[in-house]
């Protein structure tokens, strides 16, 4: 048996060996009694989460679980990360082997409400696209009728991708892989015409193609694909922390407060800024230190310095914000208020 | 218990708990009922983590509608189809393969098994150099090869390799023409019925005389051409009710008549040709253990070279050779779920890959895929079993 069936199969008998215990606060108490947050992460998947050159974890999921571990500890470094496929995800997340799922998950009703798991926001709105070799001269995703199709298994790219031919009453052949890897590499070697993923994901993967020239991303985008972290259900505290993480760096990007200025802004008399940065102190109740959101700033960076090194302008991947800017600059990024 | 003493002068039976029977009952029983109580300790445990977490559990889910598309499908399926018709997909996916490997392994490993004992010396170096390369590969390294080094290196759809317009090789797969019965054809399906009828009467026949007089008659190939001259006689007559539809190219693909995807062609070259090598090589050890007299004693009663491996050597080799045959097909069966990593649509990719994760339900589907392996190999096992008490020598 491969591998990973094995840790499904493991996961699943941790599930039925764990002594049933689960009362509020079980996961948050965990993580403080070990001392790390153990996040579970995209095996690799340039802007949201991949090993660089060093070994070093890089990417916007992966900045949620260090924000995660700032707000925490006070520490960003204090995170272990755990790559998994599509496949391990959720029976991870279940068993307990990881904390935080952060690996471009999409959030939907089904996964909410029947995995007994929650998602506690959006860390980048995504949506489902094609990648197109250019020599097929194809210039919309309507007229690819008889196509075959790359997608990668236990998604819900796989599912989108049935309704919209189903919908559009056109035929097509999936053939469907474990990785993205796997994926490219079919692609690349011509065994499918399209490529079908969520679009930051194509452009993270065409630029792993030998000529990133040779394909291109059709303009429709066929689902709305919200990818955020997830936790286990069962313990409000833990949920809270994780959400709240995310939102301080928005609130941080509204407010004008990055990684560099930190500092200088304890002493500035917004007092939206003091109480984000836990100069006013205010009554959180998020069992975290007072300073929580000055650490998250202060080491990962607020939402714009994120989203811009992994993803954005200062990234290969050079995706424009789009949907993902904050409300009051055309995009539909919001963050409630810290007070 | 008696304390009394045996009158008759016997040694007194020790106490109860010193009777080596009566011991081994009590500790029978108490490891049975440790074994159940930790199964049932279990099972509450993770009823209960299942409830308290919120996972929804029960096969329920089987019914609901699965929504994602499958390459390859022996039964009717679209993304309207439930995920119970997933799994049967899977399953005979997995079947298919499985089934089509064991043939495909067995007449290449007798052959290879055979040809490694060959006085030639370059069919037994050649035979020997195929069991140790093949043998000693990982075989998920071999599944990658043939699929990304040999499937997916032949010709686009549009530079197809064709055989007479009608038979198309490209990467996507093979295209062939899919015939088409037309009215009348039932009775060349009914000539080949009766015809496979009269040549098992005629085989019982033959071998009813041979043993009764000795002498010989050509059985086999009397009856292969009755099977096939019986059905192309009566398709003929009654005026060829066949169509073709023949593949081609329409748009990005082939499209029209039958087509093998490449994965298939990928997962059973490599299942049969590592699978071949061990098969091999259990040939070998069975011809080997026939005492090389037996040999002798055939040339001896002057049967012809190729008559004495296959009516004296091989029948008795077969004893030797079929318990760790079984064991090759069980390991093939089971080998067959790497077709994950190549994308061939196969019960753990799309069961336990797409299903579980769509579901969410780990436990019931596991418990399942885990469940029909058990259940395959136990088959081919029960099979391997009986073919094997019908081979083994009988004494008189």
């Amino acid at each position: 048996m491969k591998m990973r069936t094995m840790m499904t199969v493991v996961s699943t008998v941790a599930l039925a060996i764990a002594a049933g215990t689960a009362h509020a606060g079980a996961t948050f108490d965990a993580v403080k009694k070990k001392g790390f947050v153990q996040c579970g992460v995209n095996s690799g998947l340039p802007g949201f989460s991949a090993p660089d050159d060093k070994g070093v974890w890089k990417g916007i999921d992966v900045d949620v679980c260090r924000a995660v571990a700032a707000a925490v500890f006070g520490d960003a470094s204090k995170v272990k990360f755990t790559p998994l496929t599509a496949k391990e995800r959720f029976t991870a997340l279940q068993s307990g082997e990881i904390d935080i799922l952060s690996r471009n998950t999409t959030w939907t009703v089904t996964r909410d409400g029947g995995l007994g798991i929650s998602f506690t926001g959006v860390t980048y709105y995504d949506g489902q696209g094609f990648l197109i070799k250019k020599k097929l001269k194809v210039k919309s995703a309507l007229k690819l009728s008889g196509a075959t199709v790359c997608v990668q298994s236990g998604t819900t790219t796989e599912l989108n991708l049935a309704d919209y031919f189903g919908l559009h009453k056109m035929k097509f052949k999936p053939v469907v892989y474990d990785t993205a890897d796997e994926t490219v590499k079919s692609f690349e070697a011509g065994r499918c015409d399209v490529l079908t993923s969520d679009q930051s994901q194509l452009y993270a993967l065409r630029i792993k193609l030998a000529q990133p020239d040779s394909a291109v991303v059709l303009p429709e985008i066929i689902s709305k694909e919200p990818l955020g972290p997830s936790v286990r259900q069962g313990d409000a505290e833990w949920f809270n922390i994780v959400r709240w993480s995310l939102f301080a760096m928005l609130d941080a990007e509204e407010l004008g407060v990055n990684s560099k200025n930190a500092d200088e802004m304890k002493t500035s008399k917004n007092p939206e800024v003091k109480r984000l940065l836990g100069v006013d102190v205010i009554k959180h109740g998020l069992g975290v230190n007072d300073d929580w959101a000055y650490q998250i700033v202060k080491q990962v960076g607020n939402y714009a310095e994120v989203f811009d090194r992994n993803v954005g302008a200062g990234s290969p991947l050079k995706i424009a914000r789009g949907l993902n800017a904050l409300w009051n600059k055309g995009g539909i990024q919001y963050a409630p208020p810290i007070r | 218990m008696t304390q009394m003493t045996d009158p008759t002068g016997a040694p007194p039976r020790p106490p109860f708990w010193n009777d080596p029977k009566i011991r081994a009952i009590v500790f029978q029983v108490v490891v049975t009922l440790g074994v159940i109580a930790v199964g049932v300790y279990l099972v509450r445990n993770l009823m209960h983590n299942l409830e308290v977490r919120g996972i929804s559990t029960g096969f329920g889910f089987l019914e609901n509608r699965a929504g994602f598309a499958i390459n390859q499908s022996l039964i009717a399926y679209d993304q309207t189809s439930s995920y119970g018709r997933t799994f049967f997909v899977g399953l005979l996916n997995t079947l298919l393969v499985s089934g089509l490997g064991i043939v495909l392994a067995t007449i290449l490993g007798f052959i290879i098994g055979i040809a490694r004992l060959s006085r030639n010396w370059l069919i037994s170096k050649l035979a020997a150099a195929y069991i140790e390369i093949f043998r000693n590969i990982p075989l998920l390294l071999q599944i990658l090869f043939w699929y990304f080094a040999v499937f997916l290196n032949l010709p686009p759809p549009s530079e197809a390799l064709s055989l007479g317009d009608a038979v198309f090789l490209t990467q996507r797969g093979l295209y062939l023409p899919q015939p088409m019965a037309q009215s009348g054809f039932g009775w060349t399906v009914f000539a080949f019925l009766a015809a496979a009828v009269a040549s098992y009467f005629l085989v019982r026949w033959s071998r009813r005389r041979q043993d009764r007089t000795g002498q010989l008659f050509p059985a086999f190939m009397v009856s292969l051409a009755l099977l096939i001259l019986v059905p192309l006689g009566a398709f003929m007559v009654t005026g060829r009710p066949l169509a073709w539809t023949v593949p081609a190219l329409e748009g990005f693909n082939f499209t029209g008549g039958l087509s093998v995807i490449p994965e298939l062609g990928a997962l059973l070259a490599a299942l049969s040709i590592y699978t071949a090598a061990f098969i091999a090589e259990t040939v070998r050890a069975g011809i080997l253990a026939v005492s090389h007299g037996q040999t002798e004693a055939a040339s001896a009663l002057g049967l012809r070279r190729s008559w004495t491996l296959r009516l004296v050597i091989l029948p008795q080799a077969m004893r030797v050779t079929i318990p760790p045959l079984t064991s090759q097909y069980l390991n093939l069966t089971k080998n067959s779920s790497l077709a994950t990593a190549i994308g061939y649509p196969d019960l753990v990719s799309l069961f336990a890959g797409t299903t579980l994760n769509q579901t969410g339900q780990a436990v019931e589907v596991m418990a399942m895929t885990m469940a029909v392996y058990l259940a395959i190999s136990l088959v081919i096992s029960f099979f391997m079993n009986w073919y094997n008490a019908r081979m083994a020598l009988v004494e008189r």
